[in-house]
């Protein structure tokens, strides 16, 4: 279709089909209730990453979904729900609207995005979305959360503010307190940088240098290009006293050439170096290996954060039904949004949305390529409520009024 | 090397049923404690009575559930990783042929009969029945994400498996072999204990932090056991494991990473008390008489000793490197 792509999965049916064996009573009665849910993505062309080792992949957020509708259903043939996944993935310049509408006017009601914040949000204001659930898995602009909040979407993705958090409860735990920060060119980078300064803040750590990175390098992959950069990156740290360099660099442009580089010795942290993450390769604890095997399994890839916000929005949608016993958009909303719900995934602590600003709760992931080094909310950071809501934007502090 | 302690366990099995048996074995406490270590991929063995560690046996990889045979000259290992069960001979210390397990075994229970072991294989949704004699997979129940627990009713005619993810308690009819109800429960269900006269199973969720009680004829959740430490965050409030005095007079709930075991009354379900141990505490077994309770701490790498009258923790002694499961061999 042009200008469109429009899959269906029945993924439900597969599963019925080859997996069941005992066919529960519950299911024989009621197997008819099914709750569709949507995957909206806009395909962006993404700039290969330097190095180019880790090619982003095509799949991405979607193959999260995937698995979690797959998970969905096997509860759901117990419980007699059935869950189906309709994908709809807009071409770069794509009207994103319409394949909106065309969601709603199948009659969805809940919906995950992989989107950029301003596609997402101009879904979100949408006549047709004022009776959806969206789930934001793809952005984690804080100004969604705050002032651009909006009463029916949720965010399963964490924001950089709590990406942030945890990374500096975690300094300080180490005492590592002073803090040089190098910050790329894009947006996203300054938008993360500003989230670095106000965990700053508010943990009472201290930014000894803010840098931005504008050096061009050329020919990275040219014979002896490694000379310019190493050259170039102790040159850019000389002359400061600092415990940790912390990098904002979204797109991965330099992030990556900056370890073992500096003037002095200092470990690396933020984008790159010890990344704070939703998700990462090397996480097995609370029974994570699980969820990596069957992600490793039908994705034929390691899971990203963007796959697992969209798990965990597919995962959310499947668990409020179960638990609310309906496949009506009214109760399963309510649910998700009620003080009940909690949905494990495989960080530890339940996870749960948070009433002032949609945001889900959850352990931050301290990693680096090949090893978990630490999971903040850190055992030294109290908090009154959950030591969850110590990552990111607390209800006394938000900007958030849904309207 | 001779043992006089498994040799003086063999001698008290050998005496018949005479007070002054029980009298001479109880005072010997000739036990042994046996606790599968998950990283340390090992088995270390204890002696109950000095709690000092007599032998570490290497096994296969990531052992999880221990279950004694019927005779309690076997320990059976879930070597999750290995995708297989060790047989630990407990005479030799010498593994034996292992059995077949299908994927990922994590945890398991031996039925009354002695000579099934039913397999909850976390990777593939599956519960396997193998037939210990002829070494071979005779069975296989589909249930929901990550099968955790087992339990197997007194009378052997009931199965209850959990699944973390799919949050529920699945009971199998050990004859049909069918799922013949779904009990949804909290987050993350993990073990499914059943109390001796068979009138109850006992349900843990880890998320939840709870512990459901079901009524195995109706299939309804009759009591609903929450947990509150003072001082501690309520999301590290997490229930694991769980055992119950054969009189249903106590039962005991691993709190995972609360650090602690609850002691809750069985009749009125109400928590007594709560007896801080080793970090993430997670599994837990007593000894012959129930005079002791021995937990399994995962990330302090140590088991603690609980004095089941006093309700009190007397030590905790170091193991392996994560210790998961713990059995206590007369």
């Amino acid at each position: 279709m042009p200008g469109r792509l429009v899959r269906r999965l029945i993924i439900a049916m597969v599963v019925a089909c080859t997996m069941l064996a005992p066919l529960p009573v519950a299911a024989e009665e009621d197997a008819t209730a099914t709750l569709r849910i949507g995957f909206l993505a806009q395909a962006v062309k993404r700039s290969p990453p330097q190095p180019y080792l880790d090619a982003p992949p095509a799949d991405e957020g979607v193959a999260g979904a995937r698995l979690a509708i797959d998970d969905d259903n096997t509860t759901g043939r117990f419980t007699g729900q059935q869950f189906v996944l309709e994908e709809t993935v807009m071409p770069e310049g794509g009207d994103v609207a319409a394949g909106f509408r065309t969601l709603a006017g199948e009659g969805i009601r809940f919906v995950t995005t992989d989107l950029p914040a301003g596609a997402l949000l101009a879904v979100a204001e949408l006549p047709e979305a004022m009776d959806v659930t969206l789930f934001n898995a793809g952005a984690p602009d804080d100004e969604l959360r705050a002032e651009k909040c909006r009463a029916n979407l949720l965010h399963t993705l964490p924001s950089r503010a709590m990406l942030a958090d945890g990374l500096v409860e975690y300094l300080l735990t180490k005492q590592w307190r002073n803090i040089f920060l190098v910050t790329g060119p894009t947006e996203a980078d300054r938008a993360y940088a500003t989230a670095l300064k106000r965990a700053i803040d508010k943990f009472h750590a201290r930014l000894v240098a803010d840098k931005p990175w504008t050096y061009q390098p050329g020919a990275r992959r040219s014979d002896t290009g490694h000379y310019a950069i190493g050259a170039e990156v102790a040159r850019f740290t000389q002359g400061f006293s600092y415990d940790v360099l912390v990098v904002a660099d979204e797109d991965d442009e330099f992030g990556d050439y900056l370890a073992y580089a500096t003037y002095d010795p200092r470990p690396i942290a933020g984008t790159h170096g010890l990344v704070s993450t939703a998700w990462a390769r090397p996480h097995q604890e609370w029974g994570a290996t699980q969820l990596q095997d069957r992600f490793l399994h039908k994705a034929k890839r390691w899971m990203t954060d963007r796959d697992y916000a969209a798990w965990l929005a597919v995962r959310a949608v499947g668990e409020a039904a179960t638990r609310a016993q309906s496949v009506d958009p009214g109760p399963v909303a309510a649910y998700l949004r009620g003080d009940k719900f909690e949905l494990g995934g495989y960080k530890g602590l339940p996870l749960s949305f948070r009433p002032w600003d949609g945001q889900m709760r959850q352990a931050i992931l301290l990693a680096d390529a090949r090893a978990l080094i630490s999971v903040s909310p850190q055992a030294a950071f109290l908090h009154q409520f959950s030591p969850l809501d110590t990552l990111g934007v607390d209800r006394p502090e938000s900007q958030c009024h849904f309207r | 090397m001779p043992f006089p302690l498994t040799d003086a366990a063999a001698w008290c099995r050998l005496l018949p049923f005479a007070v002054i048996a029980a009298l001479a074995c109880g005072a010997a406490r000739a036990e042994t404690v046996l606790v599968s270590n998950e990283k340390g991929n090992s088995i270390s063995v204890l002696d109950a009575a000095s709690l000092k560690l007599i032998r570490t046996v290497p096994v296969g990889q990531r052992p999880r559930g221990i279950v004694l045979s019927r005779d309690q000259h076997t320990l059976y290992i879930c070597a999750s990783d290995d995708d297989e069960i060790d047989q630990l001979d407990l005479d030799t210390y010498e593994l034996k042929q292992p059995l077949p397990s299908g994927a990922d075994p994590e945890n398991f229970a031996l039925h009354p009969d002695g000579k099934h072991l039913y397999i909850a294989n976390e990777d593939n949704s599956l519960v396997s029945i193998v037939d210990i004699e002829q070494r071979r997979v005779v069975g296989e129940v589909a249930v929901g994400i990550e099968p955790e627990g087992i339990g197997i009713s007194p009378d052997g005619r009931w199965i209850v498996n959990t699944s973390e993810t799919t949050n529920m308690a699945h009971f199998i009819d050990n004859d049909t072999r069918k799922v013949v109800a779904n009990v949804l429960v909290d987050s993350r269900p993990r073990r499914a204990v059943w109390t001796a006269d068979g009138k109850e199973v006992w349900v843990s969720s880890e998320i939840g932090g709870s512990v459901s009680v079901i009524d195995p004829e109706t299939h309804a959740i009759t009591h609903k056991i929450k947990f509150e430490v003072a001082g501690v965050p309520k999301e590290a409030v997490q229930a694991v494991g769980i055992a119950i005095t054969r009189d249903r007079k106590l039962a005991f709930v691993a709190l995972g990473p609360a650090n602690r075991v609850a002691v809750v009354d069985a009749a009125n379900y109400e928590v007594k008390k709560y007896l801080l141990v080793g970090q993430r505490v997670w599994n837990l077994a007593f000894n012959h008489d129930e005079s002791r309770l021995y937990t399994t701490n995962g990330v302090s790498n140590d088991i603690s000793e609980i004095d089941v009258p006093d309700l009190r923790v007397l030590q905790s002694v170091p193991v392996g490197a994560e210790p998961w499961g713990v059995v206590v061999r007369p």
